[in-house]
């Protein structure tokens, strides 16, 4: 039975290992001065017992090479656990330029998944091994939180932002998702399976039917729909910014600060497109707040990064 | 150093009149760092939304009556001059003045809450109150960002009012106590700490005019 | 060896008797036990909650309670005990009676402030425990947006309410340590004479004043946004709800160095006590006292490592909280080395002092866990958390608060306890405590969020060790109420000094009369000194009960 506890979850992805060995080294230390402030005290505490009533100790005030040595270790120590932490956190915290990037809706109290071709789930969600998959996530109501012990990865879904985060899985399997922000009634309910396949089955799992089609091409349907093209059109001749190739692009605001157009960019110029009206356009744009749901920004998204830059046009 | 006649208003757990008021003094000194720090969470979160919506805050700011919120900052700062004056009377065993003084700064006061509760007033007129009612015609794109901005003005400006209602009781209080001679030459320090408190409310507004009412405003 | 003291005839509990002497008392001490009263009753309310929850965790399937009632007893449990137990517990009993009696003052420097102190506590206690009767509350301690202002549809405003009240007896008691202890010093009493207990308190007040005032607004703006519909933390008007996290640990962070830093003046004064020797490095202890307050507030973004700060935020916050580490690694030096050559009784307080230094230090060390970023990632928002705040609040502070009530009781009360049950009770609470918290942080690692009501099944071992840990913890706290209250009437009397110690409480009489003092001391000597104080060195405390 005790063998039947575990004490780590499964490293499934390419940076467990490296958390638990930064677990591992963080173990060594705190037993180590554990063991020797406790084994200090009671071997004082047994040694210098009191013998007689009256008796007092030896009125010793204090050592300062003593108290340098007791600060400058432990700082030492601690810096290299914020270095080898910072290392760890920077990984996780940069993507690898290629990855395959999913987008999550959470929300009280499910996961929504939607894959780039289309493909939806709830719950559960379908990857490949040996790939780096970037979650884009954003949450429809409080905040949750994307959690994966197998994987090591952890963040919050705002509503309102887009947050990320990415991993690489190494290991088929079925793993825990967790909701890691309470977040209501069913918070302990809002769980999941991340289930990662060998490439060729999962080739098989996608190919196995996304009726609505891709993403981007839903978005297409709705950029027409939602008469979007009337402004932005592809031969500049528009009241609004060119969209071709402009994703990824940096571009100047009016007020001369310059970004980089990115999900939340996009996203935010569709909810509330006075906040940031891109140098030498009018803020005519209406606001669509409202009028389209947290899944049809995304498709919107796919579909502006899917349009190229068309080489006769000139981008400003 | 025991004194054969002990000063009335000596409490017993003190030595010395000195040393009471040196620990009241230091008391609402300490108070008052609390209360920087109360306000301090309210302008933190003015700073960092005015910093990311500067055009609606700006525009949101338009709305408010510049005329009588220069009108108040006058009748304050006229409020912390009386209120000097009145611990300079009370140093100088001047009874009368110090109720003088006292009476023109609880008016001052109450004129600043006067000018304030009619600035409220045409606010709710003028759909400014945040909520299900707010409207912003002006200018309707900043319409969410305003409102994010009147939200900070009722509270700011709210909790700064009730402090000047709490200051006018204290104030009260004071000329009670200086009308039936508890407030001698000797004995004033009660009027020394409250006004260090009402100059404190004082330099609040200081900071919230400009911030609140002067966005974007040039000559 | 029977003792043979006696309680003197005039003391401050018997100096006037009925209700109204002590609800409109002005006496610190008369002031500190109306707070030990209400603290206490808190903590078993807390607890209640507790046993509910640990009941709830013995199996994977939420069976006993709903995921709604579930949602409010964790709440409930954490409202109590932070802000009705935790943060009152040491300075206001403890605290409120020692520090005029340590420093040679006849009362604190405003005893109706006091008063008030304690009233404001009870008022908002009561709004709080309204909110909790009509209904609960669900948002977590933490009360985070959009859940606490759009969400939840529970009794979030009167809970809110009750808390900002409390702030209020909080700030009051602060201002009145700092004021006191900068302006009634007995004549000799400098600065680097006072017991390290007075550093720790100062400590604390500076804390309690310039964090508290924070919470109080936030708590109001999320009042003000649930009542009034004001956005401040709601996106759909441009509202931050990360900013409500920032706002809410500014405060919250420091928040538990007030938990701690008074605790750690216990220890400062058990360890003097029960070796019989100053503490190691003075005025080391002294220092690493401010730089903890003054670190805490500077570190209060590692409660959002995952919570979508800027990457440098992060290791901005993350190196700080390193560092704020130090000055507590540094004082178990200096208490550890207090104790070499020391003259070691294992009476009741030592054992508690000895127990906490231990456990500190591992809840301590895993702070160092939770401050590398790239490992809280994974384990933030777990059983880990849990399970390292549980070791420094429950292992540090509560052990610390039972060894100084028990350190203190002569003192305050007059008489003595039974010492056997007291080292049973200590030694019942350490098992407990061990086996309830320590399976967490394998739970935590493993990937067992927080605040969840079921859990997969490949968790429900731990959980059970867990809640047998709590259930012999539970009963671990019940005994020392009851013979704590049983000396009261039978205990044999204390005399000034059962504990042979040195400090100014010990040389007035037990209980202390109302001016604690018939004549107000002058200072010549350091604290603990314990060589040139003659008379400290008979000892009243009987060999065996």
């Amino acid at each position: 039975m005790w063998t039947g506890i575990p004490l780590f979850p499964e490293r499934a992805s390419t940076m467990a290992g490296r958390v638990d060995a930064l677990y591992l080294f963080l173990i060594v230390v705190a037993v180590f001065f554990s063991a020797l402030i406790a084994g200090l005290i009671v071997y004082f505490a047994i040694k210098y017992r009191r013998r007689a009533p009256d008796s007092i100790g030896t009125g010793i005030h204090g050592s300062m090479l003593l108290e340098i040595t007791w600060s400058v270790i432990p700082l030492l120590i601690t810096m290299v656990i914020f270095v080898w932490g910072a290392s760890v956190f920077f990984a996780m915290s940069r993507p690898p330029d290629e990855t395959l990037n999913i987008y999550v809706v959470a929300k009280q109290w499910m996961w929504k998944f939607q894959h780039l071709d289309g493909q939806r789930e709830i719950n559960e969600l379908h990857v490949p091994i040996g790939r780096p998959v970037k979650m884009i996530m954003t949450s429809e109501d409080v905040i949750h939180d994307f959690f994966v012990p197998a994987f090591r990865v952890k963040a919050d879904v705002l509503p309102g932002r887009y947050t990320s985060v990415w991993f690489q899985p190494t290991k088929p399997g079925r793993y825990h998702l967790f909701c890691a922000e309470y977040c209501g009634t069913r918070h302990s309910g809002m769980v999941g399976q991340v289930v990662v396949m060998d490439p060729s089955e999962y080739q098989t799992w996608l190919s196995g039917g996304a009726p609505e089609g891709s993403l981007a091409s839903a978005g297409a349907k709705l950029f027409a729909d939602l008469a979007c093209n009337t402004c932005h059109r592809p031969d500049a001749q528009g009241r609004g910014p060119v969209l071709e190739g402009l994703f990824g692009k940096t571009v100047t605001l009016q007020n001369g600060e310059m970004l980089v157009v990115d999900e939340a960019y996009v996203r935010e110029s569709i909810l509330m497109p006075s906040a940031k009206i891109a140098s030498g356009f009018q803020p005519i744009m209406p606001t669509f707040q409202g009028l389209v749901t947290e899944e049809q920004l995304l498709e919107l998204i796919e579909y502006v990064k899917s349009l190229q830059a068309l080489p006769q046009v000139q981008t400003r | 150093m025991s004194e054969l006649i002990q000063h009335p208003a000596l409490a017993h757990h003190f030595d010395s009149l000195e040393q009471q008021k040196e620990a009241s003094t230091l008391g609402m000194w300490v108070f008052l760092v609390t209360e920087v720090l109360f306000f301090g969470g309210l302008f933190a979160t003015y700073l960092i939304y005015r910093n990311w919506y500067p055009d609606a805050f700006a525009a949101a700011s338009h709305e408010l009556d510049v005329t009588l919120g220069t009108i108040n900052t006058v009748v304050l700062i006229t409020s912390s001059l009386t209120m000097a004056l009145a611990v300079h009377a009370a140093q100088l065993g001047q009874r009368r003045l110090l109720l003088i003084f006292l009476v023109a700064t609880m008016t001052l006061g109450a004129v600043f809450l006067g000018i304030k509760s009619v600035e409220y007033y045409h606010k709710f007129a003028e759909h400014l109150i945040p909520g299900p009612g707010f409207q912003f015609e002006k200018e309707p794109v900043h319409v969410r960002h305003a409102q994010l901005f009147f939200s900070l003005y009722f509270v700011m400006t709210g909790l700064h009012a009730l402090h000047m209602v709490i200051g006018i009781g204290i104030m009260f209080v004071m000329w009670w106590w200086s009308w039936r001679g508890t407030i001698t030459a000797e004995y004033y320090s009660p009027i020394e700490i409250s006004g260090l408190y009402w100059h404190f409310v004082d330099i609040v507004w200081i900071f919230l005019f400009p911030l609140l009412y002067l966005i974007g405003r040039h000559a | 060896m029977a003792s043979t003291a006696l309680l003197p005839r005039r003391h401050y509990l018997n100096d006037g008797y009925g209700v109204k002497s002590w609800l409109l008392t002005r006496d610190h001490k008369r002031i500190g036990l109306l707070y030990l009263a209400g603290v206490t009753f808190f903590f078993f309310v807390g607890g209640a909650f507790a046993v509910l929850i640990r009941l709830e965790l013995t199996t994977p399937v939420g069976d006993l309670v709903t995921d709604e009632t579930y949602n409010k007893l964790f709440t409930m449990h954490g409202v109590m005990m932070v802000f009705f137990f935790l943060i009152p517990a040491i300075p206001s009993v403890l605290g409120n009676f020692l520090v005029p009696i340590m420093i040679g003052a006849k009362d604190l420097a405003f005893p109706k402030l006091n008063l008030a102190s304690w009233y404001i506590y009870m008022i908002g206690a009561l709004f709080t425990m309204y909110a909790i009767v009509t209904g609960g509350l669900d948002t977590g301690w933490t009360f985070y947006t959009p859940f606490s202002t759009v969400s939840s549809t529970s009794n979030v405003i009167p809970a809110a309410l009750g808390i900002f009240i409390t702030g209020f007896s909080s700030i009051l008691t602060g201002l009145n340590f700092i004021v006191t202890i900068h302006r009634m010093r007995a004549p000799g009493m400098t600065w680097f004479r006072l017991p390290l207990f007075i550093w720790s308190h100062y400590a604390t007040s500076l804390i309690m004043v310039l964090g508290t005032p924070v919470i109080a607004i936030t708590i109001l703006l999320v009042a003000a946004e649930r009542l009034f519909h004001f956005g401040f933390f709601d996106p759909a008007v441009g509202g931050d709800p990360v900013l409500f996290q920032h706002l809410f640990w500014f405060y919250s962070h420091p928040a538990v160095y007030i938990m701690i830093l008074p605790a750690m003046g216990v220890i400062s004064e058990l360890v003097a006590a029960f070796c019989r020797k100053p503490v190691f490095g003075y005025s080391f202890v002294a220092f690493a006292s401010l730089a903890i307050a003054v670190l805490g507030f500077l570190v209060w973004g590692h409660h959002m490592f995952v919570a979508g700060q800027s990457v440098y935020a992060a290791l901005i916050f993350s190196i700080l909280s390193f560092l704020v580490a130090i000055p507590s690694a540094v004082k178990v030096f200096n208490w550890t080395a207090t104790m070499y050559k020391g003259s070691v009784s294992w009476e009741t307080p030592m054992l508690y002092a000895i127990g906490f230094i231990g456990l500190f230090t591992i809840g301590g060390l895993t702070g160092l866990f939770l401050a590398s970023v790239g490992l809280d990632v994974h384990v933030t928002d777990t059983y880990f958390i849990i399970a390292h705040f549980h070791y420094i609040m429950v292992g540090g502070t509560i052990m610390a608060y039972l060894g100084g009530l028990h350190y203190w009781w002569p003192k305050i009360s007059g008489r003595l306890y039974n010492e056997w049950l007291a080292k049973f009770s200590a030694l019942v609470i350490f098992l407990g405590f061990n086996l309830t918290f320590f399976p967490q942080f394998i739970l935590g690692y493993l990937g067992m969020p927080r605040r969840y009501h079921a859990y997969p099944p490949e968790f429900q071992v731990l959980n059970v060790l867990s809640s047998a840990g709590a259930s012999i913890l539970g009963v671990g706290y019940l005994i020392p109420m009851a013979y704590l209250m049983w000396s009261l009437r039978y205990g044999r009397a204390a005399g000034p000094n059962p504990w042979g110690a040195v400090g100014l409480e010990w040389t007035t009489t037990s209980p202390p009369p109302t001016e604690n003092f018939t004549e107000t001391p002058e200072v010549t000597w350091d604290a603990y000194d314990y060589q040139s104080t003659v008379d400290s060195r008979q000892s009243t405390f009987p060999a065996e009960s």
